[in-house]
């Protein structure tokens, strides 16, 4: 597999901090930042750091894993509604399949997502976890 | 063997945050005794082990983020970032850009990895000193944070864990505990060690007792108590680094110290040795309960072998600062228990191709 550093690198911003955007039009908040605004079609480029805080929407136990994420199988893949408004799809961490509940609080941590093989990069983001 | 040099900065500096990490999966020792020795116990109750998607990185993000959370300062003031550790998960690519870029603090900072056995971290705490004491920056984080490996089997086994905790130091008047003083003792002595390429450390065996363990602390804690002219009279608590529960009990009781003043911040027998995490970790749970006037002795152990010794005063802006992150109690409390055969799953320990 060719090694695609540089997408990966383009997207440490939201992927290690959930750096979103906030629309200077209308004021929606953005994630993933697409620097344009999906409520109002404007041009939004203004980062804004997100809480991390948010609740279990809705959820689904992986156990046939795309390719990369064979070794954290189980695991278990939400919809988080943060606590800004947008909705994010992301792993959640620290909790058995069976404990998870829809409404259950959540919040960000910056965790492995997978590694390139023996020798390439590490590709670390965001997932969930239960409130502490 | 030359003089005695306590370190004191011309600007007084001093801890305005910490935070620590440690992850939630514990193996108990007489699991790992019941695989290799068919039954009994080890030199701790059980230790923490870093789960598939936690590294040495993940470790010391979260804890910088709780000890931002305490310092109550932007992420962007900060003018350094440096993390000392043993188990990176590069050989080659600093781990501090990985923890600067996730807690939002490039890129204006100074950023490096330390590397020196078990005080890595109180290297690194030295080093943000120097830099906010010369006035050459105002807050500088410093992370000691480890993923132990101990061969399968080996003694090391039995301690090896994963944890850290993270400082961010600034001036004296923004501090919830100011520095009065710091030293270091180093020798070349090697009781522990790890040559490239290899995937586990070897050790001295009793070798990493007396002539290491035993002789650095000492010599840096008395060294430091004499030159400031305090005795363990004079602090409320101590923490020393602590690879197993039995070498801390002893060095603390040979530097005359009780039982209960190094009791909050002795962690081992629950957690493990956490490595550049470990008497760091020690000394923010002490943080978590002291209250403000307070005197700490902090004294790492780093294998190679150095000590880093430190005395604290805590000051009143601890009682407001404490509850803004979660306190070490609580990550010690947050507790799944794994067995032998999870643990090597989880710590890539099978052969999988």
């Amino acid at each position: 597999m060719i090694e695609k550093v540089a997408d990966n690198w383009r997207l440490r911003g939201q992927r290690y901090r959930l750096e979103g955007e906030v629309c200077p039009h209308c004021g929606a908040v953005i994630f993933p930042p697409r620097d344009i605004c999906p409520e109002c079609g404007k041009p939004a480029k203004e980062p804004k750091p997100l809480s991390g805080r948010g609740e279990v929407y809705s959820f689904s136990t992986v156990y046939s894993p795309p390719e990369g994420f064979e070794a954290y199988v189980p695991y278990t893949v939400a919809l988080v509604k943060l606590e800004e408004g947008p909705m994010v799809t992301a792993q959640l961490t620290d909790v058995a399949p069976d404990e998870v509940e829809i409404g259950m609080k959540v919040e960000m941590v910056t965790r492995k997502l997978r590694a390139r093989g023996e020798e390439g990069t590490i590709i670390y983001g965001y997932k969930f976890r239960p409130m502490l | 063997m030359g003089e005695v040099k306590v370190m004191r900065s011309r600007r007084a500096v001093g801890i305005v945050g910490y935070g620590s990490y440690i992850p939630m999966y514990r193996l108990s020792d007489a699991e790992i005794a019941r695989v290799w020795k068919g039954g009994g116990r080890g030199p701790v109750e059980e230790k923490a082990v870093a789960g598939l998607d936690e590294d040495t990185v993940t470790i010391a993000i979260e804890a910088a983020r709780n000890a931002l959370a305490r310092a109550g300062i932007p992420s962007q003031a900060l003018q350094a970032v440096w993390v000392g550790s043993e188990s990176p998960p590069y050989a080659v690519k600093p781990a501090s850009t990985l923890v600067a870029e996730a807690i939002g603090a490039t890129p204006w900072h100074l950023a490096a990895d330390f590397e020196f056995a078990c005080k890595a971290g109180t290297e690194a705490l030295q080093a943000a000193m120097g830099l906010v004491g010369s006035e050459m920056g105002d807050y500088a984080l410093a992370i000691g944070a480890d993923t132990a490996q101990g061969r399968p089997g080996d003694q090391l086994e039995y301690t090896a864990a994963s944890g850290g905790t993270a400082f961010i130091v600034g001036p004296a008047e923004e501090a919830l505990a100011r520095c009065l003083g710091s030293l270091s003792y180093v020798t070349d002595t090697p009781d522990f060690w790890r040559r490239a390429y290899q995937h586990y450390p070897r050790h001295g065996g009793r070798f990493t007792g007396e002539p290491a363990y035993f002789h650095h602390i000492e010599s840096a804690a008395r060294a430091l108590m004499e030159a400031m002219g305090m005795t363990a009279a004079d602090f409320r608590y101590a923490v020393f680094h602590q690879p197993n529960v039995k070498f801390p009990r002893r060095v603390a009781k040979r530097l005359g110290f009780t039982p209960e003043q190094i009791a909050p911040g002795l962690l081992s027998g629950r957690i493990g040795n956490t490595y550049a995490g470990a008497a760091i970790t020690g000394f923010s749970a002490t943080l978590d309960v002291a209250r403000p006037g307070d005197r700490i002795l902090l004294v790492s152990f780093g294998s190679g072998a150095g000590s880093d010794a430190f005395v604290w005063e805590v000051t009143e802006k601890i009682e407001a600062r404490r509850d803004l992150a979660p306190t070490v109690e609580a990550y010690i409390r947050r507790r799944v228990e794994i067995d032998y055969a999870l643990y090597v799953r989880y710590r890539g320990k099978i052969l999988m191709k």
